[in-house]
């Protein structure tokens, strides 16, 4: 039970021992017991995602009254289970088929740092408490996430570029305008975070959240997950792909594993997306009994990041794709500024909460003033929005009057 | 310090492994059989029309400008929000000046007509 209460650092100590016991150096287990770690956290990301495209086939197809992968042809395991496992291998003995005249060099290299990119995010994603259960419990964590979820977009123009074909190109340029305007209000709605917390690193974050993120600043947690569903270019966001016109975007000339990388990257995505969404807004590894059993935390995370992923799933399934321009006003006249407003007024409530309470304010006091904050500005943005249609409204019906007039006339 | 920095090393040359792992697994499986047919480029089952390398009018290069302007801004900003919990109020109150300059230039910007799709 005591083995038991505290599972993967204890596997941790046991290694550690048996390779002391076997005569290794102190300093030198450690840094085997590291590298252990880094193939664990790894590796992590692959079988979850293994796992999530099957049961994302399977959920997108009961929502669309099919029944997706399934045993009725060929035998592929309990409910289809196995389908994952039979298109990886299908994608690693297909031929790689080198297109005529592309740049061989950012060509080859995109479908690498792809995975690199999604991969490298986990180092510092908290998976329970202390600092056995964490990567890399770096100062400057949520600093690193952002800066390796934003080298994606390099990748995407490098894979667009290289391709020699037109599709691929504009999917690229796509790519820059959605993901580095995207990126803005992600940075912005951190900061918010970041302001209340005091501390870049992650386990601190997740160690400040006595009441989650998500109550006490549900404006950026909005504002996050928004943005986040378009770095990941998830549907209503999918323009970079956008099947029935892009044919498949940047990546269209890719074929054999290498589109299997791609496809790979796009799902350890949003799962890492999931995690980070967890650590900041949900209180990551916080639960009941965590104290008592600290593995307890780890299935705590899972199934929080698991109701992420489902929701995500949701929105990816039920929605149509926007038009670009749309996309694009979406963020810059309404995310960013929304964003700026949000840390004006998280500074200023959460300062003059502190100001106001010279004894040092309750968590719950502190949350529920910022509740009613944030609550202002959603009815304060609502408002405003509620005003915008009716104008718009107001003045398309105008218009088609006008029309109607003038075509009487005509006639 | 250093020693976290060791995991992000390991996990390093772990990612990179990963992609290097996957490609060359599929390079010792795959058939290889090249034809010039079968390496054309895909344009909708046509001979490709020129170059796709063309000059390419890029609708949305104010918005990259405009994104410089906020990721620096971010950059300024992730100090201030560290040291957010020892800035007495008026330090605070400046950091807000700061953002609603920046939002005026948001403002000056989407009136200029920037923020259009063209």
């Amino acid at each position: 039970m005591e083995f038991l209460s505290n599972l993967i650092v204890n596997i941790g100590v046991w290694i550690k021992g048996l390779l002391v016991g076997g005569g290794v150096a102190e300093h030198g287990a450690a840094l085997v017991v590291k590298a252990i770690g880094a193939v664990v956290v790894g590796f992590f990301p692959l079988m979850v995602v293994v796992f999530l495209i099957w049961a994302y086939r399977k959920i997108a197809a009961r929502m669309q009254g099919r029944l997706g992968p399934n045993s009725s042809g060929t035998w592929a395991g309990p409910y289809g289970i196995l389908q994952t496992f039979a298109d990886a291998i299908k994608m690693l003995t297909k031929e790689d088929i080198r297109p005529q005249g592309v740049d061989l060099i950012p060509y080859n290299l995109a479908p690498i740092l792809v995975v690199f990119a999604s991969v490298m995010v986990w180092a510092v994603i908290p998976f329970g408490p202390g600092r056995g259960l964490i990567g890399a419990d770096l100062s400057i964590g949520i600093f690193y996430i952002l800066a390796f979820s934003s080298a994606a977009l390099i990748v995407f123009l490098m894979a667009g570029w290289s391709s020699n074909n037109k599709y691929a190109t504009v999917g690229a340029f796509r790519a820059v305008a959605q993901l580095i305007g995207y990126e803005i209000p992600q940075l912005l709605a951190v900061l918010a975070v970041v302001m209340v917390t005091g501390s870049l690193s992650t386990q601190d974050i997740v160690g400040s959240q006595d009441v989650i993120f998500l109550v006490t600043l549900p404006v950026s947690a909005i504002i996050f997950f928004l943005a986040s569903m378009a770095e990941i270019n998830a549907r209503p966001f999918e323009l970079l792909e956008a099947e029935s016109e892009l044919v498949c975007g940047y990546f269209v000339e890719y074929s054999g594993m290498k589109f299997g990388m791609f496809y790979l990257a796009e799902f350890m995505n949003s799962v890492a997306v999931a995690a980070i969404f967890t650590t900041l807004f949900l209180g990551g590894w916080r639960g009941p009994w965590v104290d008592q059993a600290p593995i307890l935390g780890t299935v705590w995370f899972l199934v929080k990041m698991g109701a992420v992923i489902f929701l995500w799933m949701l929105i990816q399934i039920t929605l149509p794709r926007l038009r670009i321009d749309q996309m694009l006003a979406f963020n810059w006249k309404f995310l960013v500024p929304l964003a700026l407003v949000n840390l004006c007024v998280v500074g200023l409530v959460n300062k003059g909460t502190t100001e106001g309470f010279p004894g040092g304010a309750s968590a719950w006091t502190r949350g529920s003033i910022l509740l009613g904050a944030n609550l202002a500005m959603i009815l304060a943005t609502w408002g405003m929005l509620a005003v915008g249609e009716r104008q718009a409204r107001r003045r398309r019906e105008a218009w088609q009057a006008a029309q109607a007039g003038e075509l009487e006339v005509v006639v | 310090m250093l020693e976290q920095f060791t995991f992000v090393g390991f996990l390093l040359v772990v990612a990179l492994f990963l992609g290097i792992f996957l490609i060359s697994l599929s390079w010792l499986l795959r058939p290889k059989r090249p034809s010039p047919r079968k390496s054309e480029i895909y344009e909708c089952g046509l001979r490709p029309h020129g170059e796709p390398w063309v000059r390419f009018k890029a609708q949305y290069y104010i918005f990259a400008l405009v994104f410089l302007i906020f990721d620096v801004e971010a950059v300024f900003l992730f100090p201030w929000a560290l040291a957010y919990n020892w800035l007495p109020f008026y330090a605070v109150l400046e950091g807000v000046i700061f953002i609603l300059l920046l939002g005026a230039a948001l403002v000056y910007v989407w009136r200029k007509g920037a923020l259009e799709w063209m």
